[in-house]
């Protein structure tokens, strides 16, 4: 599936939706059911540290395509990591560059976007955009 | 009830409304307080009938507008019980009034190795302004601890005044915990020790009589807009024998007596300190914050939040999971607090779904945050429009909160 595509689908599950408390209740889930993060990656080159939340990111190459791993303290911030794993993890550094985010806002989540916002979901795309950024680089050497 | 709820909400047009397709429970009034039709119209009537800069026209506008400013100075002052009003200096709010006093009284009085005295219940604008200013005097801040109670340990405090403490600055209440400190003797040990001290009085001037006579504080910093003034005007009370000596903070229009290449003269108190076109119709608006406290009184908008401080503090206690950061004897009404494990930051933002306003995080007060081990808590800041109501509703909406982060 292309990163648009994942996008739809994210939407169409959050369609189903209309009241902000169950939209969060799977924000939650998501967050609860992300993949345990490898402690080994829990450096500070790998944080994100917002106002209120603390995001670790960690990226890595494999067969050209690039494998994020995620984690946040506070729930909701990491069910927000789920969904932009979900989208943007497995794809080409290319791809991600390429990519315009467009499901957060139509999701209602567009609150979290503002660069003054605590959990800095700004800041996690900045830097998975910086790490396929970085392969990219590195792929081209 | 010495008072009548339902018009005093009525005065406060911004509670009306719905957020989230919920009613709007506003209790982040600790962060900054909401404005009453009669501050608002008296901000609104400044633009409309009397706008003219102050101080320096001869036209009739200007005079008007210069004795409704000066009006509100007197006022002020005696709101405050300060000895005249000379005393009062209009600041942007308590962060310039502490940047103020740092940079000027620092400059003036501090010499390297001086002491200075913070405590670790400080606002993050009570502690960085005389970073800086230790950075460039060569000063060292001490710091008062603080009980598990959440309380200032005195003893602490006695054992660090010495010959070569400066200063005392010390919060009237904290911003978190909502203790109220002990100033009355924080002031007289100080005073015993020849050392001046300035109270932090943001979170204070809107709950309790401040008499800055009766306290003998040397200093008195507060905002307007947490009195329900509007924002961008705050104080700096100081005594004459201080601002005196003091040198200017900000160089300017209006703080000056004669500018010449070859040296200028300063003006006379207070406008030594305010340097430039003040925020006069912020000011105007202060005044009438005052003449609303003081027609409502101070003393029943304290038995009144202090009231349902008490219910808040019961009912929350009933939620599962729930944990209270601090639980000093002597209190406003702010309750901080956290849900089992949740962050803070979870719980803000599911209760924000439901209507609720309420702050969380590290409260620009993260040294109190490392004394606790804590990153943040949630907080409940209660002000006189709230209601029982919205307290019983609060409990409801962190009962679900807890369920789905639990």
């Amino acid at each position: 599936m292309t990163i648009k595509e994942k996008q739809q689908e994210v939407i169409e599950e959050f369609s189903a939706f209309d009241d902000w408390m169950d939209k969060y209740s799977l924000l939650i889930e998501l967050g609860n059911e992300l993949d345990s993060f490898d402690e080994a990656n829990r450096q500070q080159q790998n944080l994100i540290e917002g106002c209120q939340s603390k995001v670790w990111l960690h990226a890595e190459m494999n067969d050209g395509k690039i494998e994020i791993q995620g984690d946040s303290d506070a729930i909701i911030v990491k069910g927000i990591v789920a969904l932009l794993l979900r989208v943007l993890s497995g794809h080409t550094p290319d791809e991600i560059l390429d990519s315009d985010l467009f499901f957060i806002d139509e999701i209602g989540l567009k609150e979290h976007l503002s660069p003054t916002r605590s959990n800095g979901l700004v800041a996690m795309v900045r830097q998975i955009k910086a790490y396929a950024l970085a392969f990219k680089a590195r792929q081209n050497k | 009830m010495a008072f009548d709820i339902r018009k005093i909400r009525d005065d406060f047009p911004i509670l009306h409304q719905d957020v989230n397709g919920k009613p709007l429970v506003y209790l982040d009034n600790a962060a900054t307080t909401q404005k009453p039709l009669q501050v608002i119209d008296a901000e609104a009537a400044v633009y409309k009938t009397i706008n003219s800069n102050i101080h320096r026209g001869v036209h009739h506008l200007s005079n008007v507008c210069t004795e409704a400013f000066e009006e509100v100075r007197k006022k002020t002052a005696d709101y405050i019980n300060a000895e005249s009003s000379d005393e009062v200096i209009f600041t942007r709010g308590t962060t310039e009034s502490v940047n103020l006093l740092s940079s000027s009284f620092g400059e003036t009085f501090l010499k390297e190795g001086d002491e200075i005295i913070l405590t670790e219940m400080e606002h993050h604008s009570n502690i960085v302004p005389w970073q800086l200013l230790a950075q460039r005097r060569g000063v060292t801040v001490k710091v008062v601890p603080v009980t598990d109670a959440g309380e200032l340990d005195m003893q602490g405090f006695s054992e660090l005044l010495n010959e070569k403490t400066s200063l005392v600055a010390v919060t009237h209440i904290s911003n978190v915990l909502g203790t109220i400190n002990p100033v009355e003797e924080i002031i007289a040990l100080s005073h015993t020790a020849g050392v001046p001290v300035m109270i932090d009085g943001a979170q204070a001037i809107h709950h309790v009589l401040v008499d800055v006579q009766k306290l003998d504080c040397d200093f008195y910093a507060f905002s307007g807009h947490k009195m329900y003034a509007p924002t961008g005007v705050g104080v700096l009370y100081g005594k004459r024998k201080w601002l005196q000596q003091m040198n200017p903070y900000q160089g300017g229009g209006e703080m000056i007596d004669k500018v010449s290449f070859s040296g200028t003269t300063f003006n006379d108190l207070p406008y030594k300190f305010e340097a430039g076109t003040p925020n006069y119709a912020g000011v105007i608006g202060l005044g009438a914050a005052i003449d609303y406290l003081r027609n409502i009184g101070l003393e029943d908008v304290w038995a009144y939040e202090h009231e349902l401080f008490e219910y808040a503090l019961k009912q929350m206690s009933a939620v599962p999971g729930i944990r209270f950061v601090g639980q000093a004897r002597h209190h406003t009404s702010v309750i901080s607090f956290l849900l089992g494990d949740a962050h803070p930051f979870d719980v803000g933002t599911l209760l924000d779904k439901l209507g609720f306003a309420l702050r969380t995080g590290h409260h620009c007060a993260q040294p109190l945050m490392d004394r606790f081990r804590i990153s943040g808590t949630v907080r409940a800041s209660f002000a006189f429009y709230n209601t029982r109501e919205e307290v019983d509703n609060l409990v409801e909406a962190l009962k679900r909160v807890a369920m789905m982060l639990g």
